[in-house]
């Protein structure tokens, strides 16, 4: 089943085995999509780490297929976004359907001057092998096939990580240990930590489908539609002609009976008519759950993306929401490491993404309980709204089938400098992810591409003289002129933001000041 | 109830015909029964909170919750 061809990576007999290797700063468990983003954040930062994974292919079925254009513009760093930009399906129109008919029909690509769309659709699958593909050209990084942690024991200065393989048992010492293992982590098993959260019961079906005659292009979410009168479908485009096709099942469905091909066959042929051919690439029938560990830093062990907290698929904020994890916590432990920072530092990794989890989290029950209500009332004002959304435009805002991710706020955070200056109409405040735009000469680049790898000075001017007095480990932007950078950033000649290593505003002022940039830099690292 | 003049919300008379208006309601749920009562209901108050806006809306939920104690 599937026109995907699942390749098997290497296993190499781990030096350890023969009384080699040797303690490591980063051992990350879980080949996903977040341990080798985050192995190539270390690996850019002068960082080597060993990703262990028990498995040794990429993900079985199309699972996590929204790739926002925070996760590119993450990956772009790596070289690898512009590959599934390519690749995948670059989201434009939807449409609404009640019933049979069409509500009204909205635009995917929110706004123009960015780098990257707001969202391509791109199977899990294919975003894991073009990550592995370019660990396996950084020598920083090495993937671990077929090794699967047994153990992990916390010694004081770091952990140790008792690992399975084919040739046996073997021990690896880490003074740190990413579990980036899934909402199911065996780190988080084997250290017995609990996983707090509530759990919905509502089934849902994803049957993905290679169409063999006409696409839709465009996103669809129906709600009561003819083909599946008492309940949502959700309908979108990935790479390959394939089709992800979700039924909302109800909380009694049979998961055996729904899975069944003819029943699925029967569902497809009122939706695509008489003339529609398919073959069917994967099928699955979950349920969701909400949770979060209370924290995600535990001694030497600090736990990411599904591991640390999971939401439902409703706004693509699982994946997303594990990228966005791993780029926080890069750059903070490559730090950390380099005694640039003290160890405190990472307790921001936890308050920052805890933060962002309780704003996925509560978008996406919301998103839930619209569509899939949990009493008279809430049914009631759910089939009001939607009844009313053709007509009057208000209703069609409320109408909530998932609130797509965007980079969450971190506002509050230890590490940000709150505005001095009151004067802001708008722009991105301290704690909010930094916006890109077209820069230069006749807006012939992105500013994410002018971003540095570390701290960035972005100072905006009327001439382009030279920056003084940026502070070691900042890369100094200048902006001159470039109408649609100013207006994003709210900026007049002076204006200036400090830029996170994760692109996150740390601070801004209306003027260029050295020491304020330096204090805020200081503040930023944990070093205030 | 809180006796309060303060808030946006109107605690006195703005209806120019308050008989005809409160008959009004209550006619345009004549002929429904109890889910398309609610059904209207429902729509009746998202087009109305829409019009009132944040500041009145959340004022008569909490307004409207209290005399719930009532109930």
């Amino acid at each position: 089943m599937g026109s995907y061809e699942y390749r098997h990576y290497p296993y190499t007999r781990p030096a350890e085995l023969d009384g080699g290797g040797g303690r490591r700063p980063v051992v990350i468990v879980g080949a996903g999509m977040a341990g080798p983003t985050l192995a190539l954040a270390l690996a850019q930062r002068g960082v080597p780490s060993v990703v262990l994974d028990e498995d040794d292919t990429v993900s079985l079925g199309s699972r996590s297929i929204c790739q926002a254009k925070h996760s590119l513009e993450i990956w772009d760093r790596f070289g690898v976004a512009s590959r599934m930009v390519e690749k995948g399906i670059t989201w434009e129109q939807g449409e609404l359907y009640l019933h049979d008919k069409p509500v009204f029909r909205f635009n995917l690509q929110p706004e123009p001057g960015h780098k990257f769309p707001a969202f391509v659709n791109l199977q899990q699958y294919y975003v894991e092998e073009y990550l592995y593909d370019r660990c396996l050209s950084e020598p920083l990084v090495e993937l671990r096939f077929r090794n699967k942690v047994v153990a992990v024991t916390p010694d004081g200065e770091g952990v140790a990580v008792e690992v399975e393989t084919p040739d046996g048992r073997y021990t690896l010492g880490a003074d740190w240990l990413v579990a980036c293992d899934g909402v199911r982590s065996t780190v988080r098993h084997l250290l017995n930590l609990p996983y707090p959260g509530e759990v919905f019961h509502d089934r849902f079906l994803i049957a993905d489908i290679r169409l063999l005659s006409e696409l839709p292009k465009e996103r669809r979410f129906w709600f009561y539609p003819p083909f599946h009168p008492t309940n949502s479908v959700l309908l979108h485009r990935q790479a390959d002609n394939v089709l992800r096709v979700d039924f909302q099942l109800g909380p009694d469905a049979d998961p055996e009976e729904e899975k069944k091909p003819e029943n699925i066959d029967r569902r497809l042929r009122q939706m695509f008519g008489p003339d529609a051919r398919w073959e069917h690439e994967w099928t699955s029938v979950y349920t969701f759950t909400c949770r979060m560990m209370e924290r995600f830093v535990h001694g030497r062990v600090i736990f990411a993306g599904d591991a640390a907290h999971v939401v439902s698929p409703f706004g693509a904020r699982g994946g997303n929401g594990a990228i966005a994890d791993v780029d926080n916590l890069a750059w903070k432990l490559a730090m950390v490491l380099g005694k640039a920072a003290p160890a405190s530092l990472l307790d921001s990794y936890c308050s920052e993404r805890r933060a962002a989890a309780r704003e996925n989290i509560l978008n996406s029950t919301r998103s839930t309980d619209f569509i899939t209500p949990k009493f008279p009332a809430s049914r009631a004002f759910r089939d009001a709204t939607l009844a009313l959304a053709r007509d009057f435009p208000f209703a069609r805002a409320l109408i909530n089938s998932g609130r797509l991710s965007v980079p969450t706020s971190q506002a509050g955070s230890p590490l940000d400098t709150p505005d001095d200056d009151t004067d802001w109409a708008r722009g991105p405040a301290p704690g909010q992810a930094m916006l890109d735009a077209p820069v230069g000469r006749e807006g012939g680049s992105w500013l994410v591409d002018r971003l540095g790898r570390d701290f960035t000075v972005l100072a905006f001017a009327d001439q382009d003289t030279p920056l003084a007095g940026i502070p070691p480990g900042a890369t100094g932007v200048r902006i001159v002129g470039d109408g649609l950078a100013r207006e994003r950033y709210d900026a007049r000649p002076g204006t200036t933001y400090l830029i996170r290593p994760d692109r996150y505003v740390a601070a801004r002022w209306r003027r260029f000041d050295a020491a304020a940039i330096g204090a805020a830099m200081r503040r930023a690292t944990g070093n205030g | 109830m809180a006796d309060t003049t303060t808030g946006a919300l109107r605690r006195t008379l703005n209806l120019a015909r308050p008989d005809d208006a409160y008959n009004a309601i209550v006619e345009a749920h004549r002929d429904l029964d109890d889910a398309q009562c609610r059904a209207f209901d429902a729509r009746l108050i998202l087009l109305l909170a829409n019009h009132v806006g944040d500041e009145v809306l959340y004022e008569a939920l909490a307004a409207a919750r209290e005399t719930m104690e009532d109930a």
